[in-house]
């Protein structure tokens, strides 16, 4: 019962923020055609963004403005560096994400230093908000899962209640048409590319104080995401959303359950010693999105939502 | 209606033509392998160029699926690895000389290297090649990441961190080769870069290699003309990762160990980058991005820890204003010099090149510079007896000017060529 609990919470509150991450990814996938492959520098930006800030004022204002920041990078590379590169295809669209990636890195490394930065979640959310079979749940997961689903709700209204929106939503669709209509369809997706790249820095401020901050964490984090995009279907907002809760929970039940496959699999007779009957499920947790992917693409390779495509 | 037989020029490339542009450039280049060793090249030159000759093999098979059939892998050294271990453990076979194993020589180790990653190839390209575009490219992302993975889990084939160890002076002597010493494990790279290089030119003339060609440029007319183009790329995607084992192999031998980090996400970036930057469009353009990078990686490391920045800026240089990479280059000035009026090419290159190195100039200071201020050690910048420490005027001011006059002398140089 504690494991489910607990697996639960800390599943919803990971795979919200996976899901912080992938919408972006999702909107900006579904206006450009690219996959942003830096998306997952941009949550790290997030979060030394948001160590900056916090270190000179507060964490509160960081809220406020690191994503603001990132968001702002986002919109200076797509303006400078992705807009050129479109002529030349997707191929080189994502190649360009891919460099940025190793740059964006780099250049971490050498303002913020290689090893991880002490950046901590604020005194005021440092507490245990509740006790349950005898273990504590801090306070700053919920505040997490609130922001996330604040976020979540306020997309949802941007896109689907507001006139903005509307625009946003005919131009991924039918950008000649809203050209034709007046509206500056360039600066609008720089603004969508922007605002995806705040989203990813709002993420990376929120998970930079739970798991570490260090240059390594965009290299851990992207894959994930990527597999989250697709295993919910590319383009798709609410398929991500499903991949991303699916993906967070099934990651954080795995790391609970400590049975090897010996015991799982002991009525076929499988010994404890050997290499397989070793394999602990918590053991294999890193690997299941992966594994995840790939049983997906074998059996509905449109993924969860996705449409099916040629 | 006049009459109906028409007489065509024969537009074939006559015998002579064909050997000029096929054979020879490869007999050169044979020919320039088989010379290297007359001049007594020193040890750390047999090192990297044994690490050129894998990279080139590797960048090529990258391409097969790149450049020519237009799949872009994020995963590619999982094949380069499974090669790699196959062919290690087969060197361990020999070792022990059990069986069938005994009388296999080491030389033609690539071999078995090429059939682990074929074979790796064929079941993992099953599920993947579904698809083409950006989901392949996730997919190949998630399978490296997977592979890595279960690497550490299955320690008595991947063995583990340590990796898998051997000796490749075992077994049946060929051509009188020992394979101990780093001058004759040459000719054994040597013969294999030579081997990989024809085998993979052979296959861009193959009708395979035409339709993966016509699968990357059109899909869908491909179907329509009779061929499954899901077919042709996973056919395409087995031959490229038996290339990549067949370079996994030649390393298996050079380095006798073989480790999971071999197949992680950092040398499938590494090789993405290296045929990139070589031009992917051209059949030769890998050559030049492997010996290049191969060249930067073991030379730039020693002089600057931050030469991931300058792969970066290169990489994202290529990608925004030279998207047929340096082979393109290569051959755009070799036409412009060919070209109606060369002396005012020349000029033209020569502003925009002497713009580029102002640019370059600014961005070594500004790295160098941030470097040492970022580690905190106090070590200072000194090119040329300078001194350019962070707290020095002059280090920004280089940055500065050197950067702002770069930019603008290659888009004057530009713009002036535009209006010519």
């Amino acid at each position: 019962m504690e494991t489910i609990v607990f697996g639960l919470l800390n599943g919803v509150s990971y795979g919200l923020l996976l899901f912080m991450l992938s919408s972006g990814l999702t909107l900006i996938f579904s206006m450009m055609g690219v996959l942003n492959f830096a998306h997952a520098s941009f949550y790290m930006l997030g979060a030394y963004f948001a160590f900056t800030i916090t270190g000179s004022t507060s964490f509160w204002i960081a809220l406020f403005i690191a994503p603001v920041l990132v968001g702002l990078v986002g919109a200076l590379v797509e303006r400078y560096g992705l807009r050129k590169v479109h002529a030349n295809g997707h191929v080189a669209e994502l190649l360009f994400t891919f460099g940025l990636a190793y740059l964006i890195e780099e250049v971490v490394k050498i303002v913020y230093g290689k090893t991880a930065v002490d950046y901590r979640v604020p005194d005021l959310l440092n507490f245990a908000a509740f006790e349950i079979y005898g273990a504590t749940f801090p306070a700053y997961r919920i505040f997490v899962i609130f922001i996330a689903i604040a976020m979540l709700v306020g997309l949802w209204f941007l896109l689907k209640r507001t006139r903005a929106g509307l625009i946003i939503q005919a131009a991924l669709t039918h950008p000649h048409m809203v050209g034709h209509l007046g509206h500056n369809v360039p600066f609008i997706f720089m603004t969508v590319f922007g605002i995806g790249c705040a989203l990813a820095g709002l993420a990376g401020l929120m998970a930079g104080n739970i798991f570490v901050t260090d240059p390594a964490m965009a290299v851990q984090m992207g894959p994930i995401v990527f597999v989250v995009v697709v295993v919910g279907g590319i383009g798709s907002l609410e398929g991500a959303f499903l991949a991303s809760l699916l993906i967070g929970l099934l990651q954080n039940f795995a790391v609970g359950i400590n049975a090897s496959f010996a015991e799982i699999f002991a009525f076929t007779g499988l010994s404890p010693t050997s290499e397989v009957g070793d394999i602990t499920i918590s053991s294999l947790a890193p690997v299941l999105p992966f594994l995840l992917l790939v049983l997906m693409l074998i059996f509905r390779p449109q993924g969860l939502m996705g449409e099916q495509e040629l | 209606m006049s009459d109906a037989t028409q007489t065509f020029q024969n537009l074939a490339p006559s015998a002579g033509a064909k050997f000029r542009q096929r054979t020879l450039p490869i007999l050169i280049f044979a020919a320039c392998l088989a010379a290297i060793p007359m001049v007594g090249p020193s040890r750390t030159f047999y090192t990297i160029a044994h690490q050129m000759g894998i990279n080139i093999v590797f960048a090529l098979s990258y391409n097969m699926i790149l450049g020519k059939g237009g799949l872009l892998s994020f995963g590619h050294a999982v094949y380069f690895g499974f090669g790699g271990y196959v062919a290690m453990h087969a060197m361990n076979w020999i070792e022990d000389g059990s069986g069938l194993w005994a009388g296999f020589p080491v030389f033609f180790l690539p071999l078995v290297g090429f059939a682990g990653g074929a074979l790796a190839g064929a079941i993992i390209g099953w599920p993947s090649c579904r698809k083409a575009g950006t989901t392949f490219a996730m997919i190949s992302l998630g399978v490296a990441e997977l592979v890595f993975a279960a690497a550490f889990m299955f320690d008595s084939f991947f063995g583990g961190e340590q990796g898998i160890s051997g000796d490749r002076m075992n077994g049946v002597e060929l051509f009188g080769l020992s394979m101990g010493p780093i001058s004759e494990v040459y000719w054994f790279i040597a013969f294999w870069t030579v081997v990989g290089l024809v085998g993979m030119w052979a296959f861009t003339r193959t009708p395979l290699g035409k339709l993966s060609e016509a699968t990357r440029d059109n899909a869908q007319r491909v179907q329509f003309i009779g061929y499954n183009p899901q077919r042709v790329r996973y056919l395409v995607f087995i031959f490229a990762g038996g290339f990549a084992g067949l370079a996994g192999g030649m390393a298996a031998v050079n380095y006798e160990i073989f480790t999971p980090d071999a197949m992680s996400l950092v040398p499938s970036g590494f090789v993405l980058i290296m045929a990139y930057v070589g031009g992917i469009t051209y059949f030769v353009g890998p050559i030049f991005g492997a010996i290049l990078l191969t060249y930067m990686q073991s030379m730039l490391s020693d002089f600057t820890e931050a030469w991931l920045l300058y792969l970066g800026v290169l990489f994202i240089a290529i990608v925004m204003f030279a998207p047929r990479g340096i082979a393109g280059i290569v051959f755009g000035i070799w036409d412009g010099l060919r070209g109606s009026n060369p002396g005012q090419y020349i000029a033209g290159l020569l502003m925009k090149l002497a713009g580029i190195l102002l640019m370059l100039i600014g961005l070594i200071v500004l790295v160098e510079v941030s470097v040492r201020w970022s580690n905190g050690y106090g070590e200072v910048y000194e090119p040329f007896g300078m001194h350019l420490g962070h707290q020095n005027v002059l280090s920004w001011l280089i940055i500065v000017v050197t950067a702002v006059a770069g930019v603008a002398l290659t888009r004057y140089a530009s713009k002036d060529k535009e209006a010519a």
